[in-house]
């Protein structure tokens, strides 16, 4: 069924009757090509470019709770590709490129709204390093600006240019930047997928991997025992836990990260902006709610909850560059589980086990890079090579020290 | 009729003005903006989010979903305050929101006119074509039609205040359940903190009219708060919403001051308290629940047990004819309760059939639904299943009761359906939370008072208090009964959620689609997002999933019931910390010299340092920083390098644990020296650098850069602890305690040896390049002498004791005079470490090696030191590495820019390409051109060599020259003479 404004008004006309169900609930097949578990974001676009851009449709995605109930569904919902190193740039991009043309993709709106990302910078050293990124991203391909105090005064005239502690003095603009309706994106790549034929089943959890000699044959989930060629983890949060049931151990932290929404207010915030001297992002959603967030809480957990001391560093830092806000109320607080890696960088690859494929390690950036994981983590499990912009997330290449420390924080996963 | 002549909380002698959408009314001291509103007879005072429905006054509580409005006006403005919840004061300006046109004629009303075409997730299915239109069109017109209230886009002026409070036991809700249970607690001696949202104590039983210990309750209410205000150990705490559980028994709480913009400015408006508790109970009542029927959301339908409150305890009778709609016994209170008070009550409708009136002398119908309910802007009649109209103004109603379980499930305990009293009760609370009352699913008095006094006596045992005296309360058993929801989903526009717009055929729809699973339909057709988080709409939306899905209410389940209870503004959460007060200043001991010296500062993590110091005639920032450089290269400068981390290392394993920290080795460093050093990461990057000096044996005092200071600490602090904790090595942090200058230049010798203390000897052969001591200056302050130089000249760095410090850099300056001594600051400092090459932090950004930087020979291959195994990575090593070396433009006017990236000449300037970047530059006034330090791979090899410095974000293209990164006395002879 193909969606369109006609579309709509035909159903309302005829009592919206003849819509069909936007995924189908099959029960599982004893035995796929291709398992992909968790049915979040990552492992939803991966299915979808498994089946439409490389034609493997014996696909499985196995989802122990609701389609998309991860961290699709809680985050603060931006898309950017302002990345530094050569490792990230180009993936981030191709991501970005993704997002543009998502909703012709999938037929499904998903409200791509490139409404610019501004990161403020607030002195010489940091305003330096700005420029550096901002050069990669345009010797890369990708757009970048560099504005000053006046031009950012111009376009965000809100912000306390007056009365900051650490004077705002610029800002590294990517008009291509912006945000993106996060549940229908696992809504639009799940019809997708659907449509080609790939089985989405809700409510199965993962128990355990069949592995024989050395080779990972099928998981134990709670609708029994599901066979496949190749079984590709995808559990971003929960990794770690999915991980050791097959005896592998990460180089990743789980840890708390969270996010909020403050009531519907009529349109203030035009772009999705980041403080440089705090940490505090910040975008305005089309209902109205201002969608923000900051830290990780710093502790490891599996607890989807967290605490006080971030909420009111996270405001903190909103007041701190945009008074304006004091008087608008937080409405919702959620926390979700970031699987942070020792260098703040993700994980698209095989394992050591045969026909076992890991994604993950997206730390708190995972969302901006959902089409990409998605079509990476496809190009490799369809063609057994990483595609080219991905290569360089391998689980070894801490041995190698090729490691892709975009902070320059260091093994320390809650530094990233 | 609207306001009765007597009775209720409210002042009639005190009348307070106020507005409502330019328009002026009086109110009542007690009243809250609602009362006053109903007390005036106004219903319409709103509008929903996506149909623009006419909104009135729904409830009397928190829970509020449609009498949203802008409080104040201009900067003090307010958006999407519940009038149910603000205490009316004198000169309160309210205005309503989210309409075009008048409130009463709203032109995005057309949006309910079209709603077949915008059903659930209508949004997700179009607006895709063509592309551009998203952004350009299509989102602007949806961004400007959502949105409820506006914020002024000016800076809040008010303040908002936070504390801290310690209690044995909180005490969540100051409703009957609530007092009683503090009363035993009490009287324990037990620490208490009971809090409650309304700013007058005594929850539900402010506005019942029942009898207990033969009085009325609001009586019984005003005795246990005159003894529970008696008692130093508890502290009652209204207009106070306790709106989240966290780990570990720690809760946080909003107080609200006041809403009146006057009294703002200069007290708090808001406190926002985190409360530590050892054991909680949560006495949070119960919210009553609406009924499906078509046009159920029009003004004047309103939850039945609020219109017997706004009776009986605001003297407000919301409508001249009121029916009432039940499917429970509560209903029929509210019934009594206007008939008494002389109001005219048309009916009572109960769904049961099968009942014997609880009360008498009241017109009913049994066993009938109502349909349908017709109005405009306000209902004007119902329609029953068997066709039956009846005119009305008002219909409460009463679907059954919610307890307010909420903050239970904050730490994710999951509620289970109750069968007996339709409704969830908490399950799996927290550890130290015990639910009574209400909140626990008993919605009868008595059974409440039981359920406090057995809970408290166990709780209060736990907590070690063995005294217990338990009140005796009368009181009459009141009946609960309620019939379950019906077997049949009504028919036609049926409002689930009365903000988001969410009716009945958006559930169908969504079902049919496949978001079924609780979590789903919620972010499919918007339900229970709106600003009361679901509290009106959440049960009755699964009371239809469960019949679509033909699913009991258990297995359908709740969505997750988050923080905050209700909404908190963000300038409470945020407190003081904002503006100039962001963060703490840290101020250099020389301060309030430099400023007296004119110096411009900037910050640095937290410090202020002087940036440079103008004076008279200077137009521009480089000349003064021209000025200072120039000077102190001829003559002599002053630079307070006090924010330098200063840890003082002791103890017996102090050499061994500097081998094993630096990269470099310093067992060996004699005393009386000092040596550079380079720290690695764990992960064999370079981490920081710094000098350290021996005074002894035995003791170390170690620099780091600014910007590490602190982690370098915590990271010798865990080398200290986690890999070495059988050394003898005892660390602390100086860098507050000894203020530090650098005296550099060549005089600086001489100037030093005027405030050296006659014995000390400082000639080039008694004190050479890198020896250390401790000295007195100045008649016998205590100092220490270091010969070392960050800027390349003959320089040292003196330490005094902080208090001495003002008075140290006044002499010395005044000394100095004869020298030429001239203070210099951070960018003096920076452009004249950039002449010499020493990397900075732009170069140890975290992701340079020891190679990189070109330091691989220091890192020592024998010791095991942090960092050095992981150094030799094959990937660290490569032979294209990045090297640190210095550029000159080619064409010598140029100003060269940081950040910008190396590509060879006939080369595209692309990723591929891409040879490395600029990480600092400087203007050197001994070269008279722009100088910059930069990675560029093979860069130690490439001297001489030319490369494009492309900078594409400014279009600019630079020819550079590579260079060593010395730039200014290569050699180094300057600072050894």
């Amino acid at each position: 069924m193909n969606y369109s404004g006609l579309k709509i008004f035909w159903e309302g006309l005829t009592g919206n009757k003849g819509w069909n169900k936007v995924w189908k609930e099959p029960t599982p097949k004893k035995e796929y090509d291709i398992i992909i578990i968790g049915g979040g974001g990552h492992g939803l676009s991966t299915a979808y470019y498994l089946s439409n851009k490389f034609n493997v449709n014996n696909v499985a995605v196995l989802e122990k709770g609701w389609l998309g109930s991860g961290n699709i569904g809680r985050n603060t919902t931006i898309i950017r590709s302002n990345y530094l190193l050569p490792e990230n740039q180009p993936f981030y991009e191709f991501s970005l490129k993704l997002w543009e043309n998502l909703e012709n993709d999938t037929n499904y709106n998903s409200m791509v709204s490139q409404r610019g990302v501004l990161n403020l910078f607030h002195s010489d050293g940091q305003r330096d390093a700005f420029v550096r990124r901002g050069n990669s991203m345009i010797l890369s391909g990708a757009d970048a600006n560099l504005l000053n105090d006046v031009e950012l005064k111009e376009l965000c005239p809100y912000l306390d240019f007056e009365n900051a502690r650490f004077p705002i003095k610029g800002a590294l603009l990517q008009k291509r930047g912006g945000t993106v309706r996060h549940d229908a994106v696992a809504w639009g790549y799940a019809r997708g997928a659907d449509a080609k034929g790939v089985d989405i089943i809700q409510n199965c959890e993962v128990d355990g991997f069949i592995i024989k000699n050395g080779k990972c044959i099928g998981v134990e989930t709670n609708k029994g025992v599901i066979k496949a060629k190749k079984i590709a983890s995808c559990v971003a949060g929960s990794s770690g836990k999915l991980m050791s049931k097959a005896g592998i151990r990460l180089p990743i932290e789980s840890h708390v990260l969270q996010a909020f929404v403050s009531e519907g207010l009529k349109p203030i915030l035009d772009n999705v902006i980041t403080f440089g001297a705090g940490h505090f992002y910040v975008s305005q959603s089309d209902k109205g709610g201002l969608v923000f967030g900051g830290d990780i809480d710093g502790y490891n957990s599996y607890a989807q909850r967290g605490n006080l001391p971030v909420v009111e560093d996270v405001c903190e830092g909103g007041m701190a560059i945009m008074p304006m806000i004091g008087r608008a109320r937080l409405l919702r607080m959620w926390g979700g589980i970031m699987d942070m890696s020792m260098d703040g960088s993700p994980f698209i690859d095989k394992t050591h086990i045969k026909g076992l494929y890991f994604n993950g390690g997206w730390c708190y950036g995972g969302f901006k890079a959902t089409p990409a994981s998605g079509y990476c983590y496809a190009h490799l499990l369809a063609k057994d090579e990483p595609h080219p912009v991905a290569e360089d997330y391998k689980l070894d290449r801490f041995l190698k020290g090729k490691i892709i420390d975009e902070k320059g924080q260091g093994a320390q996963p809650n530094l990233h | 009729m609207y306001r009765i002549k007597s009775g209720g909380l409210i002042n009639r002698n005190k009348e307070l003005n106020f507005s409502f959408n330019g328009k002026n009314f009086v109110g009542y001291e007690g009243d809250t903006l609602s009362s006053a509103l109903l007390g005036n007879g106004i219903h319409l005072v709103g509008r929903s989010f996506k149909y623009h429905r006419p909104r009135g006054i729904f409830s009397s509580g928190s829970e509020e979903p449609s009498a949203l409005v802008q409080l104040e006006e201009k900067n003090f403005t307010e958006p999407n305050i519940r009038a149910t919840t603000v205490k009316l004061y004198d000169g309160l300006v309210s205005n309503s929101q989210n309409h075009v046109g008048s409130l009463s004629w709203d032109f995005m009303r057309i949006n309910d006119y079209l709603s077949t075409f915008l059903s659930a997730g209508f949004y997700y299915k179009t607006f895709m074509w063509p592309k551009a239109f998203w952004e350009k069109v299509y989102e602007p017109i949806i961004r400007n039609a959502a949105g409820l209230g506006k914020l002024s886009k000016e800076s809040d002026p008010s303040k908002y205040d936070k504390g801290y409070l310690h209690c044995d036991l909180l005490v969540i809700g100051a409703g009957p359940a609530g007092l009683y249970s503090a009363l035993i607690a009490a009287r324990t001696g037990a620490k208490i903190i009971v809090v409650d949202e309304d700013f007058i104590l005594g929850g539900s039983f402010n506005g019942e009219n029942i009898n207990i210990n033969d009085n009325i309750c609001s009586d019984w209410v005003k005795s246990i708060l005159s003894e529970l205000n008696s008692l130093k150990n508890v502290r009652l705490m209204s207009s106070t919403t306790l709106y989240g559980s966290f780990d570990h028994g720690i809760y946080g709480a909003l107080e609200v001051k006041s809403y009146n913009s006057k009294n703002t400015i200069t007290k708090p408006r808001h406190i926002l308290w985190k409360i530590y508790s050892k054991f909680s109970v949560l006495c949070t009542g119960a919210l009553e629940r609406s009924i499906l029927f078509e046009n159920n959301d029009l003004p004047g339908i309103m939850l039945s047990k609020s219109v017997r409150h706004y009776c009986n305890r605001w003297g407000v009778i919301p409508g001249n004819n009121i029916s009432i709609y039940t499917n429970n016994d509560d209903g029929w209170e509210t019934a009594k309760d206007l008939k008494k008070a002389g109001c005219n009550v048309v009916c009572i409708i109960d769904q049961r059939s099968n009942i014997k009136p609880p009360i008498e002398n009241i017109d009913h119908i049994l066993g009938r639904n109502i349909v349908k309910a017709k109005g405009n802007l306000r209902i004007s009649s119902i329609k029953l299943d068997n066709g039956r109209i009846i005119n009305t103004d008002c219909l409460a109603v009463s679907g059954g009761y919610n307890p307010n379980l909420h903050l239970t499930c904050h730490q994710r305990g999951k509620p289970k359906w109750n069968e007996v009293n339709h409704c969830f009760v908490p399950h799996n609370p927290p550890k130290t939370m015990e639910v009574i009352g209400a909140a626990n699913g008993l919605f009868n008095h008595e059974e409440m008072f039981n359920d406090s006094k057995i809970k408290l006596t166990k709780i209060l045992r736990n907590l070690g208090f063995r005294k217990i005296a338990v009140e005796k309360v009368n009181i009459s058993k009141k009946v609960y009964q309620i019939s379950p929801f019906p077997k049949k989903i009504p028919e036609g526009k049926i409002w689930v959620d009365l903000q988001n717009d969410v009716t009945v055929k958006d559930i169908k729809l969504a079902v049919h689609e496949g978001f079924h699973s609780v979590e789903l339909l919620k972010r499919y057709t918007t339900l229970g997002m709106a600003t009361d988080q679901g509290k009106n709409s959440n049960v009755l939306g699964l009371s239809v999933l469960s019949l679509i899905k033909n699913k009991t209410m258990h297995e359908v389940g709740t969505t997750i019931f988050r923080p905050p209870f209700t909404p908190v503004p963000i300038g409470a959460f945020a407190g003081r910390s904002r503006g100039k007060h962001f963060k703490p200043f840290r101020l250099t001991p020389s301060h309030n010299w430099a400023k007296s010296n004119n110096a411009v500062f900037v910050e640095a993590g937290n410090w202020l340092r002087a940036q440079w110091y103008p004076i008279k005639g200077e137009k521009t920032w480089r000349e003064s920083v021209d000025r200072e450089v120039i000077q102190t290269r001829n003559n002599v400068g002053i630079c307070d390098v006090t924010t330098l981390g200063k840890i003082d290392i002791k103890g017996k394993d102090s050499g061994a644990f500097l081998n094993f920290v630096y990269a470099n080795n310093f067992g060996k460093l004699p005393v009386g020296k000092v040596r550079y050093g380079l720290m690695l990461r764990d992960d064999g990057i370079a981490f920081d650098d710094g000098t350290t000096a021996r005074f002894s044996e035995n003791h170390f005092v170690m620099t780091t850069t600014t910007a590490n200071a602190v982690t370098v600490f915590r990271h010798l602090e865990f080398c200290k602890q986690c890999l070495k904790p059988d050394w003898d090595v005892h660390l602390i942090s100086t860098t507050d305690h000894w203020a530090q200058f650098a005296i550099a230049g060549p005089k600086s010798r001489k100037l030093l040896q005027e405030i050296c203390d006659p014995k000390i000897d400082i000639s080039n052969d008694k004190f050479p390049f890198m020896a250390c001591a401790k000295i007195t200056v100045l008649e016998g302050i205590p100092a220490r002498l270091f010969r070392i130089s960050f800027s390349g000249e003959l320089a040292y760095e003196i330490a005094v004791p902080r208090r001495y410090a003002d008075f140290f850099v006044k002499k010395i300056s005044e000394i100095g005079k004869k020298y030429s001594l001239v203070p210099y600051g951070t960018e003096a400092l920076g452009v004249m470490r950039i002449e010499k090459g020493h990397a900075a932090g732009n170069e140890l950004n975290g992701q340079t090696t020891a190679h990189n930087l070109g330091l691989g020979k220091m890192v020592s291959k024998l010791n095991d030191c942090v960092g050095n195994t992981m150094s030799e990575r094959d990937e660290l090593n490569k032979d294209d590495a990045l090297k640190l070396v210095g550029f000159i433009p080619t064409n010598k006017k140029q100003q060269l820019v940081a950040g910008s990236h190396f590509i060879e000449k006939g080369q595209i300037a692309n990723l591929e390409n891409d040879q490395g970047w600029m990480s600092s530059v400087a203007f050197s006034p001994m070269l008279n051109h722009s100088i910059g330090l930069g990675y560029i791979k093979r860069g130690n090899q490439r001297y001489g060599e030319k490369v494009n410095a492309v900078n594409p974000l400014k279009n600019e293209i630079t020819e550079v020259e590579i260079h060593s990164p010395h730039f200014y006395d290569p050699e180094g002879e300057l600072l050894r003479g």
